[in-house]
């Protein structure tokens, strides 16, 4: 258990000091972050809904769809 | 599926073709840098020369900065699966998650658990165990792109699969025919062929530069050397890799091969086109004639790059619109009437399971599988066939300027191992500023070969299957056409922050060290 706790620190530890020392890489996460805010919280919760998922409660529902679709 | 809303498609392909596009700029940075960087770093630990180790730290921040700022962009294309291609992604069903699914446990834990000690780690984990990592980013990377690749190769080439017409889906039957689909394999090993040698253009660009800036000399000289041994490599089993994806092309997908070969009437002994202009671009399906303005030739190389024998017939346009009964090639109409059979049986299925009809459901289960293959060409039974031919000029110079700067890559990676070697390449500005006017030639050259690949399988999303008219989700194609924008403005964005990131860090050298503990 003590040996699992150690190694949990220094595993965060390694993380922290990297993250810590980084100089260029703030400049980085500030772009990844906006970046990652724009594709997961803006386009796909208000631009891009699964149409399939959101529009048909079961698979059944969703397969029926899809071959009227595709024999229509 | 006499009526299709063509704005609709059109906008959903311009704009899954637009993130492919903006997330291919960053894809194959990544996949070859890693390897050049896990090559530095190989010469720095068998050698212990300090230099090595600062020309790995280098490279490998810009690595850092390409993976970070592309990191994600590819999983918008799976948005668009679900919001614009959702008949598509139904019908695909578990052949395209399992690729990916596997994509992401096992490639991207692997790249992104061992990048963290490849940035991190300096100093803080034995030299062999910190270059173990680096190999592990390069690897891990690379895998990724295997099960991207197999997947689109899947949709050229449809293997190992059963379609479940209760589901509507396709059912995967066997793993090992979907993952060494001789198609997916080939499209593998050209595509990360080929990003190796636009990152070695990108370290010789880049090394350039600082030769033109009279800094860093022993740095740039080091760097060339690796770049120039590794793009040569790789140059050569791209050919190689090329070769074959063009003998995949003719049997699997021979319509691609004759629109790529503006090949309008299939002939034995064919020559190869090595360049010509085209004359015009007219419906195939008229009896005009078809051919060049001017053309380079190179007799019997089509035939034998197609078949391995400079006297076999290579099919053309016509050949496939009209069938040619001698080759035992069947028309278009006749594919087209049988698609209409497999989606009529399709739906008499359907209603037969509903009302309890066995007879019925069993008779038109076997009309649909018996026709199955043709499924696609069902779409085009009233319509223009003219729409099942890729565009010919599109497809036609997009691979002839892509081989032509294959050779210019060649060339320029002998040019700079023969000019080091002369002890004169520091002196040769001609030299300097082609390799750094390269860069941008190398990013055309990959994109373009994603054009010849994706345009010249239109209008198919799984090869003779199902083509984008039947893939498309019916919604609003003025929603698509904001989506298009706003991603425009997005990855224009993102490339703008990588190039100058990029450049501020390359003006900046070697000495700096960032992404890591100094």
């Amino acid at each position: 258990m003590n040996n699992l706790k150690k190694n949990i620190v220094s595993v965060y530890q390694f993380y922290y000091q990297g993250f810590k020392s980084m100089t260029i890489g703030k400049k980085l996460w500030f772009v990844i972050i906006i970046k990652l805010i724009i594709i997961f919280i803006v386009l796909k919760i208000f631009f891009f809904p699964n149409f399939l998922k959101s529009n048909f409660k079961n698979d059944n529902e969703r397969s029926n769809y899809v071959i009227k679709q595709l024999t229509k | 599926m006499e009526h299709v809303d063509f704005s609709l498609v059109d906008w959903s392909r311009a704009q899954f073709a637009l993130t492919a596009m903006y997330h291919w700029l960053f894809v194959p940075l990544t996949l070859g840098l890693s390897f050049i960087v896990a090559f530095m770093e190989t010469l720095y630990v068998r050698t212990g020369d300090a230099e090595w180790k600062r020309i790995t730290k280098f490279w490998m921040t810009l690595f850092g900065i390409n993976f970070a700022i592309g990191v994600a962009t590819g999983i918008i294309l799976e948005f668009e699966f679900g919001t614009n291609w959702s008949n598509y992604s139904w019908f695909v069903g578990d052949i395209f998650g399992a690729p990916l699914a596997i994509e992401g446990i096992m490639a991207f834990f692997l790249e992104s658990t061992f990048i963290a000690v490849m940035f991190f780690g300096w100093n803080k984990v034995s030299k062999k165990f910190h270059l173990l990592s680096t190999w592990l980013v390069a690897i891990g990377s690379n895998l990724s792109a295997l099960w991207i690749l197999v997947a689109n190769g899947w949709m050229q080439n449809p293997v190992g699969m059963h379609f479940n017409p209760d589901m509507a889906r396709n059912e995967m039957m066997n793993f090992w025919a979907v993952l060494f689909n001789p198609v997916a394999i080939n499209k593998f090993l050209h595509t990360v062929l080929s990003a190796y040698i636009l990152a070695s253009v990108f370290v010789i660009g880049v090394s350039a530069w600082f030769l033109i800036k009279n800094r860093e000399h022993l740095f740039a000289q080091k760097s060339m050397k690796v770049a120039a041994i590794f793009g040569l490599v790789a140059s050569f089993l791209t050919m190689a890799s090329g070769d074959s994806s063009a003998r995949n092309m003719a049997k699997y997908q021979p319509m691609k091969f004759a629109v790529m070969e503006n090949l309008y009437d299939g002939k034995n002994d064919a020559s190869l086109t090595a360049f010509g202009l085209l004359q015009e671009n007219t419906k195939v399906t008229d009896p005009q004639k078809h051919d060049f303005l001017f053309k380079i030739e190179i007799p019997y190389m089509l035939s034998f790059m197609a078949f391995h024998d400079p006297h076999a017939f290579v099919p053309g346009i016509h050949d496939f619109v009209n069938g040619n009964k001698e080759h035992g090639i069947i028309s278009y109409k006749e594919r087209s009437e049988k698609g209409k059979i497999a989606i009529n049986a399709l739906a008499e299925y359907k209603n037969a399971k509903k009302t309890g009809n066995e007879n019925v459901e069993n008779v038109a289960l076997v009309k649909f599988r018996e026709n199955y293959a043709h499924f696609g060409y069902g779409y085009y039974a009233n319509r223009d066939f003219n729409e099942l031919v890729p565009s010919v000029p599109i497809t036609f110079y997009s691979f002839r300027i892509m081989v032509g700067l294959g050779f210019h890559f060649i060339a320029l990676f002998f040019i700079v191992l023969y000019f080091q070697k002369k002890k004169k390449l520091e002196t040769n500005r001609i030299v300097l500023y082609t390799a750094l006017w390269t860069i941008p030639l190398a990013y055309l050259a990959s994109e373009l070969g994603w054009v010849v690949a994706e345009v010249g399988r239109q209008p198919w999303v799984i090869q003779d299957i199902l083509p984008t008219i039947a893939a498309v989700s019916k919604i609003n194609s003025s929603s698509v056409q904001l989506t298009f924008w706003l991603f425009f403005v997005l990855f224009t964005g993102l490339l703008i922050a990588e190039i100058r990131i990029m450049i501020a860090q390359i003006k900046k050298g070697p000495e700096s060290e960032i992404l890591e503990n100094k």
